[in-house]
C-alpha cells in the first residue's frame, strides 16, 4: 500500500474540487500573510495594574480557575509593619491577636509574626489566598498599600480572553510581555 | 469666609478620595536592626516561550501521524492511540488552551482589529489543521483535537440520529461560527471559549455552569456520537467545508462496494453517504422544478436574514463592555437608575469625560450594526445551502464516507468486509504472490 486508496472520480468533479482547493489555498495564504503581519512571536500574559484596582472581589469569582489565579502579594519594603494592620484586622477587632474572629481574611491566609517591638511582619500564605482583595482594600484605604493583587503565573492558564479582564470594572487587566510578567508597586511610584 | 471653608473641606475630601484610590505611605517603613532579613516577594515565571513552540511541533507531528495512520495504514487502533495521546497532551497537560477551535476568534479579532496582536502559536493552531484538512480530510478531528478525542473515547452505546434531525442540527455549527466571529471581531466576547464544554474537565476546575455543561455533553456523548463536534463545533464547520474539496480522504472500497451497508450501520456519526444513483427521483422534471425554487429561495433567505440580523444589532452590542457601561452611565445621568455599578463608579473615578465614552460606544455600536447584518445574511445563506444540499445530495453509486461529515475515525475500516479481505490479501501477499484484485495496484 504505497499510496492512499482514492475514489475513481469524474474528471469534471476532479477539476472542480481542484479549483476550489486552489481557491482555499489562496485564501489561507492571504490570511497567513495578513496574520503574520499582525502577529508577534513574543508571548504575552495577563496582569493587573495595581494602581487601577478597586478591590471589587471579582478576581475571586470570575477566574476560570477555582481558587483564582489572582492572589494577594506583599511588597515588604512598602509595608509599615504596623501593629494594627488594617489589611489583617477587622475594622474593630476584639483584640489585636491572631484569633480568627479578628481577621479580615476569610481563609486566614495572612500570617502575622512579631518582630522587634512594635513591629509585625505580615506574609501571604499563597495556597490559601483566594484573591478576594479584602486585605488589599484595608491596606490601600488606611495603610501604605503594600498589599495588592497580581496574577500568579504558576496558576494562570493565560486564556486568550481573560474571564476576569472582561468583568473587571476599572479595566485594570492588561497584557504584558511574558518575560516581565508582573506589575509591582514600589515606594517611588506613590501618588 | 464660609464659602472658603467649604471649599477647603471639599479639597480635603477630594485629596482623601484620590489618595484612597492609590494608597499612600502613611506609616514610614521601619528601619530594622541587623537581625531582620526582609523576605522577597516571589514572582513565579510564566510558561516558557519554547514550550509554546513545542506545542506547535507536537501539533504538526500529531497531524502528520494521524493522516498517515488514516490514509495509508488505515488503522483504527493507531488512530485510537493518537487520540489517547492528544487527550493527555492537548487536554490534560496543555489544559485545552490554546486550541484550534478558540483560535478562530483570535484570528477574527486580528483580521478586523489592527491593534490586536495575535500570538504566532495561535495563528499556527488556526492554520495548520486547515491546511492538513485541505489535503487529507478531517484527520485533525479524528485524533488530534482534544475535544474530539474525549468524545470519541467515551462513545459507548452509539444511537442513530434521525436524518431530518441530523440535517437540522447540522446548521448550528455555522450559526455558532458566525456568532463567534461577530462577537470576537467587535472585541466583545470570546463566546466559543466561554461555552467550551470540556475545558473545565481538562483543568479539573471551573465554575458550576462550565462543569455542568461538560457533564451534560459527556453523558449525551455516551449515546450520541460526538454531539459537540457534529452539532456545535464552529471549527468543525470550517473543516467540514474545506474537507469537501480535500485532495485525499477516507474512502472504503470504491471499486468493489457490495452495498452491504455494514459501514453505514457501524458509523456512529452518520457520515456514510448513501448511493444516490441507486434510486433516483421518480420525476426528474419535478426535481428540477424543486431545485430551481430552492435556488430562488436562497437570495430571499439571505435578505431576510440580513434584515433580521440588522434588528439584532443593538441588543447584540450590549455584549460589549463599553456599550453596556455607556448605557449604565447614561441611565444614571438621566436619573433612571439610582444604584451605580462598580464599573460606572470606576469610570467616574478616572475623570474621563462622558462624551468620550459615548463616542466610543457609538463606534462599537456602528460596527455591530454592519456586523449583525452580515451575520444574519450568513445564517440565511447557510439555511438556503443546507436546503439545496438536502434536496440534491452528492451523486455516488456506492456507500462511502461523506467527505464533509466524516471525521476520519477509521471505524468503518474495521467493519467493511471488502476492506477486511483487502488487508488479509496484503498480509498473505507477503508470503505467496497473488494476482492483484481490481483496483489494487501492482507492486
Amino acid at each position: 500500500m504505497s499510496a492512499p486508496i482514492t475514489k475513481p472520480e469524474s474528471s469534471r468533479r476532479q477539476f472542480f474540487n481542484g479549483t476550489v482547493r486552489g481557491a482555499f489555498l489562496f485564501l489561507l495564504g492571504a490570511a497567513t500573510t495578513l496574520l503574520f503581519r499582525r502577529s508577534q512571536p513574543k508571548r504575552t500574559v495577563w496582569q493587573i495594574d495595581p494602581y487601577k484596582c478597586i478591590c471589587c472581589t471579582r478576581c475571586a469569582t470570575e477566574c476560570v480557575m477555582h481558587p483564582s489565579a489572582v492572589k494577594c502579594v506583599q511588597v515588604y519594603p512598602m509595608c509599615g509593619y504596623c501593629k494594627l494592620c488594617t489589611g489583617y484586622f477587622e475594622p474593630e477587632p476584639i483584640s489585636l491577636d491572631t484569633g480568627a474572629e479578628n481577621q479580615l481574611c476569610p481563609t486566614g491566609a495572612i500570617k502575622r509574626r512579631a518582630l522587634e517591638d512594635p513591629y509585625y511582619e505580615y506574609t501571604i500564605d499563597e495556597p490559601l489566598c483566594i484573591g478576594c482583595a479584602k486585605c488589599v482594600k484595608g491596606c490601600v484605604l488606611f495603610g501604605n498599600g503594600s498589599f495588592f493583587l497580581q496574577v500568579r503565573h504558576d496558576r494562570c492558564v493565560n486564556c486568550d480572553e481573560c474571564a476576569i479582564a472582561i468583568a473587571c470594572p476599572p479595566q485594570a487587566f492588561q497584557r504584558v510581555p511574558a518575560d516581565k510578567p508582573y506589575l509591582m508597586k514600589d515606594r517611588e511610584h506613590q501618588a | 469666609m464660609r464659602r472658603l471653608a467649604r471649599g477647603c473641606l471639599w479639597l480635603a475630601l477630594l485629596s482623601l478620595l484620590l489618595a484612597s484610590a492609590f494608597g499612600v505611605e502613611r506609616f514610614p517603613p521601619p528601619e530594622f536592626d541587623a537581625g531582620y532579613k526582609m523576605p522577597v516577594t516571589t514572582v513565579p515565571a510564566a510558561r516558557a516561550q519554547w514550550l509554546s513552540y513545542l506545542d506547535v511541533a507536537v501539533l504538526v507531528a500529531a497531524l502528520a501521524l494521524t493522516s498517515h495512520l488514516v490514509l495509508r495504514k488505515r488503522s483504527r487502533d493507531g488512530v485510537l492511540a493518537v487520540s489517547v495521546f492528544s487527550l493527555l497532551y492537548f487536554g490534560f497537560y496543555q489544559q485545552g488552551c490554546v486550541c484550534s477551535i478558540g483560535s478562530v476568534q483570535d484570528v477574527a479579532l486580528a483580521l478586523f482589529n489592527s491593534s490586536y496582536v495575535v500570538p504566532l502559536t495561535t495563528v499556527a493552531f488556526f492554520l495548520l489543521p486547515l491546511v492538513f484538512t485541505l489535503f487529507f480530510g478531517r484527520t485533525f478531528c479524528a485524533a488530534v483535537c482534544p475535544m474530539g478525542a474525549i468524545q470519541d473515547l467515551t462513545l459507548l452505546k452509539p444511537m442513530k440520529v434521525p436524518a431530518w434531525l441530523e440535517h437540522a442540527l447540522g446548521v448550528l455549527p455555522f450559526v455558532y461560527l458566525g456568532a463567534g466571529i461577530l462577537f470576537a471581531a467587535t472585541g466583545s466576547a470570546f463566546i466559543i471559549c466561554e461555552y467550551d464544554p470540556f475545558i473545565a474537565l481538562y483543568r479539573r476546575t471551573g465554575s458550576f455552569g462550565m462543569l455542568a455543561l461538560g457533564a451534560a455533553f459527556l453523558i449525551a456523548g455516551i449515546f450520541i456520537g460526538r454531539p459537540y463536534c457534529r452539532f456545535l463545533c464552529p471549527y468543525g464547520a470550517l473543516l467540514s467545508l474545506v474537507s469537501r474539496y480535500s485532495k485525499w480522504g477516507v474512502t472504503l472500497s470504491p471499486t468493489d462496494c457490495i452495498h452491504c451497508q455494514i459501514c453505514d450501520t457501524a458509523c456512529p456519526y452518520g457520515a456514510i453517504a448513501d448511493p444516490t444513483l441507486k434510486d433516483p427521483h421518480p420525476d426528474p422534471r419535478k426535481r428540477k422544478r424543486r431545485l430551481i425554487a430552492l435556488a430562488a429561495l436562497v437570495p430571499l433567505l439571505v435578505v431576510l436574514g440580513g434584515w433580521l440580523g440588522g434588528r439584532l444589532g443593538v441588543p447584540f452590542s450590549r455584549m460589549h463592555a463599553t456599550v453596556s457601561l455607556a448605557e449604565q452611565v447614561a441611565a444614571e445621568d438621566a436619573g433612571k437608575v439610582k444604584e451605580p455599578t462598580d464599573a460606572s463608579k470606576a469610570f467616574r473615578q478616572t475623570g474621563q469625560p462622558v462624551e468620550e465614552l459615548y463616542a466610543e460606544a457609538l463606534r462599537v455600536r456602528g460596527r455591530f450594526a454592519g456586523g449583525s447584518v452580515w451575520f444574519g445574511a450568513f445564517v440565511g445563506l447557510v439555511f438556503g445551502v443546507t436546503l439545496i444540499s438536502v434536496s440534491e445530495p452528492r451523486k455516488q453509486d456506492i456507500y462511502d464516507p461523506h467527505p464533509g461529515d466524516c471525521v476520519s475515525c477509521g471505524r468503518c475500516y474495521v467493519y467493511c468486509p471488502k476492506e477486511i479481505v483487502r488487508v488479509k490479501r496484503i498480509q498473505s501477499r507477503n508470503v505467496i504472490p497473488l494476482t492483484p484484485l481490481r483496483g489494487e495496484q501492482k507492486s
